[in-house]
């Protein structure tokens, strides 16, 4: 896959008082995703080419990836392509890299997703609110030792215009 | 098509009132900015200046003063002789209360220009850094030590 091809999209920078192997920790198991991912679970294979699942409550695959860059505890990106029928094929392929980087006695934490092709902002805006608030709770979760409980729903924009592409929705 | 703008939402677990009390109070501010203080009024139409260590680093007026909802002012930088070219920009917060926390939204916006498109990648690289440390001042009790040499800034 030529990754240089992916444009970013969405960028999120956050910083945690935390150690980079910590929140490398947090962002891949499911021990803590749980908590600070309206419990979703990551399953990753820690190695180029292997799986990275996002296994939703209900025990399904909302995401089906792969691990394409692994360099713990500094950077990782994998395919995050959501498992509704048509959308790849709507939308293209998506990507999420975390970069985290030590920053004084704090981690910068940022995270790029990036698409194949050219989205609108309706479809863009399910990343826009979901990723601060996820951020945001895995910083509480890493700094407090409690998550957030932010309720998420994608946003109906991006539902709506899912659907006008051709996607079925869950 | 509009002027490129700075957009960062960020969950705090904390009041209304107490995050309003931290960006507007140079007790908080101090302590989560880089050391930076206020110097004004906030009555809407007043001067407002951010002071880091004695030195004026940005100036403005005051927009909006609706506590603990919404907060604006005008910010130019005065400092480095390049940026100070870029023209005021515009700071909104708008604080939004949900169950056990508090939602807040930066947008930061007026950018426009070749200076402006320089000051607009400085505090896209300052913003997360700062509203990071006040989210850990405000559920910990503690702000982060991030070194402005950290942030990645071009000059810094």
């Amino acid at each position: 896959m030529d990754i240089a091809a992916f444009r970013p999209e969405t960028v999120y920078t956050i910083y945690i008082a935390a150690t980079p192997e910590k929140v490398w920790q947090a962002l891949t198991s499911a021990e803590f995703s749980r908590q600070y991912f309206s419990s979703f679970a990551v399953e990753a294979e820690l190695r180029p080419g292997g799986a990275f699942i996002l296994r939703a409550p209900d025990g399904s695959e909302h995401v089906s990836g792969e691990v394409i860059v692994c360099e713990p505890p500094h950077r990782l990106t994998v395919t995050w392509d959501v498992n509704w029928p048509g959308l790849v094929e709507a939308l293209g392929r998506t990507l999420v890299t975390y970069e985290i980087e030590q920053a004084g006695d704090a981690v910068r934490l940022t995270m790029t997703e990036s698409h194949e092709r050219p989205l609108s902002e309706d479809i863009l805006s399910g990343g826009r609110l979901g990723w601060p608030a996820i951020l945001s709770s895995l910083k509480s979760l890493l700094e407090t030792g409690k998550p957030l409980e932010v309720k998420m729903a994608p946003p109906m924009r991006m539902l709506t215009a899912l659907k006008a592409m051709g996607v079925q929705l869950p | 098509m509009s002027s490129p703008e700075f957009v960062y939402v960020t969950y705090i677990e904390t009041t209304p009132d107490a995050l309003w009390r931290a960006l507007t109070d140079s007790a908080f501010s101090r302590q989560y900015w880089f050391g930076t203080e206020f110097r004004t009024d906030w009555k809407v139409g007043s001067p407002f200046a951010l002071v880091m260590d004695g030195t004026t680093t940005d100036v403005g007026e005051v927009l909006e003063f609706d506590p603990p909802r919404r907060l604006s002012y005008t910010f130019q930088h005065v400092m480095d002789d390049e940026l100070r070219n870029a023209g005021p920009t515009t700071v909104v917060f708008k604080l939004e209360q949900h169950a056990k926390f508090v939602k807040l939204t930066l947008v930061h916006e007026g950018f426009v220009g070749a200076e402006a498109v320089k000051l607009l990648d400085g505090i896209s690289k300052g913003w997360p850094a700062i509203l990071s440390s006040l989210k850990s001042l405000l559920e910990t009790g503690t702000a982060l030590a991030i070194p402005t040499s950290a942030l990645g800034i071009e000059g810094l």
